[in-house]
Protein backbone atom coordinates (compact mmCIF):
# COMPACT_ATOMS: atom_id res chain seq x y z
CA UNK A 1 0.00 0.00 0.00
CA UNK A 2 1.51 3.30 -1.03
CA UNK A 3 1.79 6.35 1.13
CA UNK A 4 -0.91 8.22 -0.76
CA UNK A 5 -3.38 5.38 -0.59
CA UNK A 6 -2.78 5.25 3.16
CA UNK A 7 -3.60 8.93 3.37
CA UNK A 8 -6.77 8.24 1.40
CA UNK A 9 -7.66 5.34 3.67
CA UNK A 10 -7.21 7.50 6.75
CA UNK A 11 -9.41 10.17 5.22
CA UNK A 12 -12.08 7.66 4.28
CA UNK A 13 -12.25 6.00 7.68
CA UNK A 14 -12.38 9.39 9.37
CA UNK A 15 -15.17 10.62 7.12
CA UNK A 16 -17.33 7.56 6.76
CA UNK A 17 -16.72 5.20 9.63
CA UNK A 18 -15.97 7.28 12.70
CA UNK A 19 -18.49 8.61 15.16
CA UNK A 20 -17.58 12.20 15.95
CA UNK A 21 -17.96 14.01 19.22
CA UNK A 22 -17.42 17.56 20.19
CA UNK A 23 -13.70 18.40 20.26
CA UNK A 24 -14.07 20.63 23.30
CA UNK A 25 -15.45 17.73 25.28
CA UNK A 26 -12.32 15.72 24.50
CA UNK A 27 -10.02 18.62 25.27
CA UNK A 28 -11.74 19.42 28.54
CA UNK A 29 -11.99 15.78 29.62
CA UNK A 30 -8.32 15.21 28.96
CA UNK A 31 -7.46 18.48 30.61
CA UNK A 32 -9.34 17.65 33.76
CA UNK A 33 -7.67 14.22 33.93
CA UNK A 34 -4.22 15.79 33.74
CA UNK A 35 -5.11 18.58 36.16
CA UNK A 36 -6.56 16.12 38.66
CA UNK A 37 -3.47 13.94 38.43
CA UNK A 38 -1.24 16.94 39.08
CA UNK A 39 -3.35 17.76 42.11
CA UNK A 40 -3.55 14.21 43.47
CA UNK A 41 0.14 13.61 43.02
CA UNK A 42 1.01 16.92 44.59
CA UNK A 43 2.88 18.30 41.64
CA UNK A 44 5.11 15.27 41.20
CA UNK A 45 5.20 15.72 37.42
CA UNK A 46 7.45 12.74 36.74
CA UNK A 47 4.78 10.58 38.33
CA UNK A 48 2.05 12.38 36.38
CA UNK A 49 3.89 11.60 33.14
CA UNK A 50 4.14 7.99 34.20
CA UNK A 51 0.45 7.71 35.05
CA UNK A 52 -0.58 9.34 31.78
CA UNK A 53 1.64 6.92 29.89
CA UNK A 54 0.11 4.00 31.76
CA UNK A 55 -3.43 5.14 30.98
CA UNK A 56 -2.50 5.59 27.35
CA UNK A 57 -0.97 2.13 27.28
CA UNK A 58 -4.23 0.60 28.45
CA UNK A 59 -6.10 2.59 25.83
CA UNK A 60 -3.69 1.48 23.12
CA UNK A 61 -4.15 -2.20 23.92
CA UNK A 62 -7.86 -1.78 23.20
CA UNK A 63 -7.81 0.86 20.54
CA UNK A 64 -5.70 -1.26 18.19
CA UNK A 65 -8.63 -3.62 17.65
CA UNK A 66 -10.88 -0.74 16.68
CA UNK A 67 -8.17 0.55 14.39
CA UNK A 68 -7.76 -2.79 12.64
CA UNK A 69 -11.48 -3.46 12.41
CA UNK A 70 -12.32 -0.05 10.97
CA UNK A 71 -9.33 0.42 8.70
CA UNK A 72 -9.63 -3.11 7.33
CA UNK A 73 -5.86 -3.52 7.29
CA UNK A 74 -4.91 -7.12 6.89
CA UNK A 75 -1.33 -6.89 5.74
CA UNK A 76 1.47 -6.56 8.18
CA UNK A 77 3.73 -3.59 7.61
CA UNK A 78 6.81 -4.64 5.67
CA UNK A 79 9.15 -2.49 7.75
CA UNK A 80 9.23 0.15 10.45
CA UNK A 81 9.01 2.98 7.94
CA UNK A 82 5.66 1.61 6.79
CA UNK A 83 4.56 1.40 10.39
CA UNK A 84 5.41 5.07 10.92
CA UNK A 85 3.42 5.98 7.84
CA UNK A 86 0.37 4.02 9.01
CA UNK A 87 0.54 5.46 12.53
CA UNK A 88 0.57 8.98 11.19
CA UNK A 89 -1.71 8.83 8.15
CA UNK A 90 -4.27 6.27 9.26
CA UNK A 91 -4.02 6.02 13.04
CA UNK A 92 -3.80 9.65 14.07
CA UNK A 93 -6.07 10.63 11.20
CA UNK A 94 -8.93 8.38 12.18
CA UNK A 95 -8.81 9.05 15.91
CA UNK A 96 -7.77 12.70 16.16
CA UNK A 97 -8.14 13.97 12.59
CA UNK A 98 -4.52 15.09 12.50
CA UNK A 99 -1.59 13.81 10.46
CA UNK A 100 1.66 14.39 12.32
CA UNK A 101 4.73 14.80 10.14
CA UNK A 102 7.28 12.01 10.14
CA UNK A 103 10.84 13.29 10.41
CA UNK A 104 14.35 12.69 11.70
CA UNK A 105 14.80 9.05 10.80
CA UNK A 106 17.83 7.45 12.39
CA UNK A 107 20.23 5.84 9.94
CA UNK A 108 19.19 2.31 10.93
CA UNK A 109 15.50 3.16 10.34
CA UNK A 110 14.58 2.21 13.87
CA UNK A 111 13.83 5.65 15.28
CA UNK A 112 11.73 8.50 14.01
CA UNK A 113 9.97 11.60 15.24
CA UNK A 114 6.38 12.65 14.91
CA UNK A 115 5.99 16.42 14.64
CA UNK A 116 2.59 17.66 15.76
CA UNK A 117 1.58 20.84 13.96
CA UNK A 118 -1.65 20.75 15.87
CA UNK A 119 -2.61 18.86 18.97
CA UNK A 120 -6.31 18.70 19.82
CA UNK A 121 -5.52 17.58 23.38
CA UNK A 122 -3.60 20.74 24.13
CA UNK A 123 -5.93 23.43 22.79
CA UNK A 124 -6.43 26.26 25.31
CA UNK A 125 -3.76 24.84 27.62
CA UNK A 126 -1.21 26.90 29.49
CA UNK A 127 1.02 25.01 31.88
CA UNK A 128 1.00 26.12 35.53
CA UNK A 129 3.51 28.71 36.54
CA UNK A 130 5.11 26.87 39.45
CA UNK A 131 8.59 26.72 37.99
CA UNK A 132 8.45 22.95 37.57
CA UNK A 133 5.64 22.14 35.17
CA UNK A 134 7.31 23.95 32.29
CA UNK A 135 10.32 21.70 32.52
CA UNK A 136 8.90 18.46 33.89
CA UNK A 137 5.35 17.86 32.70
CA UNK A 138 4.72 16.30 29.30
CA UNK A 139 1.12 17.33 28.98
CA UNK A 140 0.15 14.99 26.12
CA UNK A 141 2.09 12.02 27.46
CA UNK A 142 -0.94 9.79 27.13
CA UNK A 143 -0.34 9.67 23.37
CA UNK A 144 3.03 7.99 23.96
CA UNK A 145 1.35 5.27 25.97
CA UNK A 146 -1.32 4.76 23.33
CA UNK A 147 1.30 4.19 20.66
CA UNK A 148 3.33 1.88 22.88
CA UNK A 149 0.26 -0.20 23.78
CA UNK A 150 -1.14 -0.36 20.28
CA UNK A 151 2.13 -1.36 18.63
CA UNK A 152 2.82 -3.93 21.31
CA UNK A 153 -0.39 -5.72 20.30
CA UNK A 154 0.89 -6.01 16.74
CA UNK A 155 4.21 -7.51 17.82
CA UNK A 156 6.32 -4.39 18.10
CA UNK A 157 7.98 -3.34 21.31
CA UNK A 158 8.65 0.39 21.10
CA UNK A 159 9.65 3.28 23.28
CA UNK A 160 7.80 6.56 22.81
CA UNK A 161 8.44 9.84 24.58
CA UNK A 162 8.13 13.55 23.96
CA UNK A 163 11.30 15.51 23.40
CA UNK A 164 9.73 18.93 22.94
CA UNK A 165 6.36 20.58 23.36
CA UNK A 166 5.10 23.98 22.27
CA UNK A 167 3.38 24.23 25.65
CA UNK A 168 6.85 24.41 27.19
CA UNK A 169 7.86 27.17 24.82
CA UNK A 170 9.64 24.90 22.32
CA UNK A 171 9.23 25.58 18.61
CA UNK A 172 7.70 22.21 17.85
CA UNK A 173 5.89 19.39 19.55
CA UNK A 174 7.98 16.33 18.85
CA UNK A 175 7.54 12.73 19.91
CA UNK A 176 10.41 10.30 19.47
CA UNK A 177 9.53 6.68 18.74
CA UNK A 178 12.13 3.92 18.79
CA UNK A 179 11.71 0.31 17.85
CA UNK A 180 13.16 -1.90 20.57
CA UNK A 181 12.39 -5.22 18.91
CA UNK A 182 9.82 -7.24 17.05
CA UNK A 183 8.06 -9.63 19.39
CA UNK A 184 8.33 -13.06 17.83
CA UNK A 185 5.68 -15.67 18.37
CA UNK A 186 6.82 -17.77 21.23
CA UNK A 187 7.20 -21.29 20.00
CA UNK A 188 6.63 -24.03 22.55
CA UNK A 189 9.75 -25.74 23.79
CA UNK A 190 10.67 -28.95 22.03
CA UNK A 191 9.59 -31.94 24.08
CA UNK A 192 12.49 -34.16 23.15
CA UNK B 1 -23.98 -36.91 -3.39
CA UNK B 2 -24.93 -35.02 -6.52
CA UNK B 3 -28.56 -35.52 -5.74
CA UNK B 4 -28.07 -34.20 -2.26
CA UNK B 5 -26.36 -31.07 -3.50
CA UNK B 6 -29.18 -30.43 -5.90
CA UNK B 7 -31.69 -30.75 -3.14
CA UNK B 8 -29.92 -28.27 -0.94
CA UNK B 9 -29.41 -25.94 -3.88
CA UNK B 10 -33.11 -25.82 -4.58
CA UNK B 11 -33.82 -25.00 -0.98
CA UNK B 12 -31.43 -22.06 -1.21
CA UNK B 13 -32.45 -21.14 -4.76
CA UNK B 14 -34.44 -18.14 -3.64
CA UNK B 15 -31.45 -16.60 -1.99
CA UNK B 16 -28.92 -17.20 -4.75
CA UNK B 17 -29.95 -14.27 -6.96
CA UNK B 18 -30.06 -11.81 -4.09
CA UNK B 19 -26.70 -13.00 -2.94
CA UNK B 20 -24.95 -12.93 -6.27
CA UNK B 21 -26.44 -9.69 -7.54
CA UNK B 22 -25.18 -7.20 -5.01
CA UNK B 23 -21.80 -8.84 -4.90
CA UNK B 24 -20.16 -7.56 -8.12
CA UNK B 25 -21.54 -4.09 -7.67
CA UNK B 26 -20.48 -4.06 -4.04
CA UNK B 27 -16.98 -4.98 -5.08
CA UNK B 28 -16.71 -2.10 -7.51
CA UNK B 29 -18.51 0.46 -5.38
CA UNK B 30 -17.68 1.63 -1.88
CA UNK B 31 -17.79 -0.84 1.04
CA UNK B 32 -21.15 -2.56 1.37
CA UNK B 33 -23.65 -0.54 3.34
CA UNK B 34 -24.96 -1.96 6.61
CA UNK B 35 -28.28 -2.60 4.92
CA UNK B 36 -26.62 -4.66 2.22
CA UNK B 37 -24.88 -6.68 4.88
CA UNK B 38 -28.16 -7.34 6.62
CA UNK B 39 -29.64 -8.53 3.38
CA UNK B 40 -26.99 -11.24 3.17
CA UNK B 41 -27.83 -12.40 6.60
CA UNK B 42 -31.56 -12.39 6.20
CA UNK B 43 -31.21 -15.69 4.37
CA UNK B 44 -27.96 -16.94 5.79
CA UNK B 45 -27.77 -19.55 8.48
CA UNK B 46 -24.88 -19.04 10.86
CA UNK B 47 -24.54 -21.91 13.29
CA UNK B 48 -22.03 -20.60 15.76
CA UNK B 49 -19.35 -18.05 16.52
CA UNK B 50 -16.16 -18.79 18.43
CA UNK B 51 -13.46 -16.37 19.50
CA UNK B 52 -9.95 -17.52 20.44
CA UNK B 53 -7.41 -15.36 22.19
CA UNK B 54 -3.86 -15.22 20.95
CA UNK B 55 -2.78 -18.09 23.17
CA UNK B 56 -5.44 -20.36 21.69
CA UNK B 57 -7.78 -20.14 24.66
CA UNK B 58 -11.49 -20.05 23.95
CA UNK B 59 -12.89 -16.74 25.14
CA UNK B 60 -16.30 -16.83 23.48
CA UNK B 61 -18.60 -19.51 22.16
CA UNK B 62 -22.18 -19.14 21.14
CA UNK B 63 -24.64 -21.15 19.06
CA UNK B 64 -27.15 -19.21 17.00
CA UNK B 65 -28.95 -21.85 14.99
CA UNK B 66 -29.34 -25.58 15.49
CA UNK B 67 -27.18 -27.67 13.19
CA UNK B 68 -24.03 -28.31 15.15
CA UNK B 69 -23.50 -30.91 17.77
CA UNK B 70 -23.56 -29.59 21.29
CA UNK B 71 -20.22 -30.12 23.01
CA UNK B 72 -19.30 -29.96 26.64
CA UNK B 73 -17.47 -26.82 27.67
CA UNK B 74 -14.30 -28.84 28.09
CA UNK B 75 -14.60 -30.17 24.55
CA UNK B 76 -15.00 -26.65 23.22
CA UNK B 77 -11.75 -25.73 24.92
CA UNK B 78 -10.06 -28.74 23.34
CA UNK B 79 -11.52 -27.84 19.95
CA UNK B 80 -10.18 -24.31 20.27
CA UNK B 81 -6.75 -25.44 21.38
CA UNK B 82 -6.54 -28.01 18.61
CA UNK B 83 -7.59 -25.53 15.98
CA UNK B 84 -5.05 -23.07 17.30
CA UNK B 85 -2.34 -25.68 16.83
CA UNK B 86 -3.50 -26.66 13.37
CA UNK B 87 -3.66 -23.02 12.37
CA UNK B 88 -0.12 -22.45 13.61
CA UNK B 89 1.11 -25.42 11.60
CA UNK B 90 -0.70 -24.38 8.44
CA UNK B 91 0.75 -20.90 8.67
CA UNK B 92 4.25 -22.35 9.03
CA UNK B 93 4.00 -24.92 6.26
CA UNK B 94 2.91 -23.30 3.07
CA UNK B 95 2.93 -24.84 -0.41
CA UNK B 96 3.85 -21.48 -1.92
CA UNK B 97 7.21 -19.79 -1.70
CA UNK B 98 5.66 -16.88 0.09
CA UNK B 99 6.66 -17.47 3.69
CA UNK B 100 3.99 -15.18 5.10
CA UNK B 101 1.03 -17.55 4.94
CA UNK B 102 -2.15 -16.53 6.67
CA UNK B 103 -2.80 -20.13 7.71
CA UNK B 104 -6.05 -22.03 7.48
CA UNK B 105 -8.92 -19.73 6.53
CA UNK B 106 -11.76 -21.87 5.25
CA UNK B 107 -12.79 -25.36 6.18
CA UNK B 108 -15.60 -26.89 4.17
CA UNK B 109 -17.40 -30.10 4.75
CA UNK B 110 -20.64 -31.60 3.61
CA UNK B 111 -22.51 -30.26 6.60
CA UNK B 112 -20.93 -26.95 7.40
CA UNK B 113 -18.40 -24.37 6.38
CA UNK B 114 -16.06 -22.71 8.83
CA UNK B 115 -14.42 -19.40 8.18
CA UNK B 116 -11.45 -18.32 10.29
CA UNK B 117 -10.20 -14.78 10.47
CA UNK B 118 -7.07 -14.00 12.41
CA UNK B 119 -6.49 -10.37 13.24
CA UNK B 120 -3.02 -8.84 13.25
CA UNK B 121 -3.14 -8.92 17.04
CA UNK B 122 -3.49 -12.71 16.97
CA UNK B 123 -7.14 -13.05 17.99
CA UNK B 124 -9.05 -15.59 15.91
CA UNK B 125 -12.70 -15.39 14.93
CA UNK B 126 -14.39 -18.57 13.77
CA UNK B 127 -17.79 -18.55 12.12
CA UNK B 128 -19.59 -21.80 11.40
CA UNK B 129 -22.38 -21.68 8.83
CA UNK B 130 -24.40 -23.72 6.39
CA UNK B 131 -22.31 -25.04 3.49
CA UNK B 132 -21.89 -22.95 0.33
CA UNK B 133 -22.52 -19.62 2.00
CA UNK B 134 -20.85 -16.78 0.15
CA UNK B 135 -19.64 -13.64 1.88
CA UNK B 136 -18.75 -15.29 5.14
CA UNK B 137 -15.64 -13.12 5.16
CA UNK B 138 -17.97 -10.11 5.41
CA UNK B 139 -19.76 -11.69 8.35
CA UNK B 140 -16.57 -12.48 10.19
CA UNK B 141 -15.24 -8.94 9.66
CA UNK B 142 -18.43 -7.53 11.05
CA UNK B 143 -18.17 -9.77 14.09
CA UNK B 144 -14.67 -8.35 14.58
CA UNK B 145 -16.04 -4.80 14.44
CA UNK B 146 -18.66 -5.65 17.05
CA UNK B 147 -15.93 -7.19 19.20
CA UNK B 148 -13.77 -4.09 18.86
CA UNK B 149 -16.73 -1.94 19.89
CA UNK B 150 -18.57 -3.84 22.57
CA UNK B 151 -15.82 -5.94 24.08
CA UNK B 152 -12.55 -4.05 23.75
CA UNK B 153 -14.05 -0.64 24.45
CA UNK B 154 -15.63 -1.79 27.67
CA UNK B 155 -13.14 -0.49 30.22
CA UNK B 156 -13.94 -3.29 32.64
CA UNK B 157 -13.26 -6.08 30.18
CA UNK B 158 -9.96 -7.79 30.95
CA UNK B 159 -8.01 -8.44 27.80
CA UNK B 160 -7.54 -12.11 26.85
CA UNK B 161 -10.18 -13.22 29.36
CA UNK B 162 -13.52 -14.90 28.55
CA UNK B 163 -16.12 -12.49 27.19
CA UNK B 164 -19.23 -12.01 29.27
CA UNK B 165 -20.83 -8.99 27.73
CA UNK B 166 -24.52 -8.53 27.38
CA UNK B 167 -24.09 -5.75 24.85
CA UNK B 168 -21.90 -7.89 22.64
CA UNK B 169 -24.34 -10.80 22.85
CA UNK B 170 -27.25 -8.56 21.96
CA UNK B 171 -25.60 -6.89 19.00
CA UNK B 172 -24.20 -10.14 17.70
CA UNK B 173 -27.63 -11.76 17.88
CA UNK B 174 -29.35 -8.89 16.12
CA UNK B 175 -26.71 -8.98 13.41
CA UNK B 176 -26.75 -12.72 12.87
CA UNK B 177 -30.47 -13.26 13.37
CA UNK B 178 -32.01 -9.95 12.34
CA UNK B 179 -35.54 -11.27 11.91
CA UNK B 180 -35.97 -13.37 14.96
Amino acid sequence: MSSTSRARLGEEVWKLRTDKINAELVTLTYGSVVAQLCKDLDGDYAEVNKQLDKMGYNIGLRLIEDFLAKSNMQQKCANFRDTADVVSKVGFKMFLNITPTIANWSSDSKQFSLLFDENPLADFVELPDDGKAQSELWYSNMLCGVIRGALEMVQMSVDAHFVSDVLRGNDTTEMRISLIRYIEDEMPQDDE
Amino acid sequence: MAKKEQASCSSTANLQPTLSQPHPSAASAAPASPQARFRYLATMVVYAVLILNKAGGLIYQRDFNPGLQKLSSNDYLILAGTFHGVHAITSQISPTNDSASSGLEVLESENFVMRCFQTLTGTKFLVFAEPRQPNLDVVVRRVYELYADYVMKNPFYQIEMPIRSEGFDRHLTSYIKPHQ
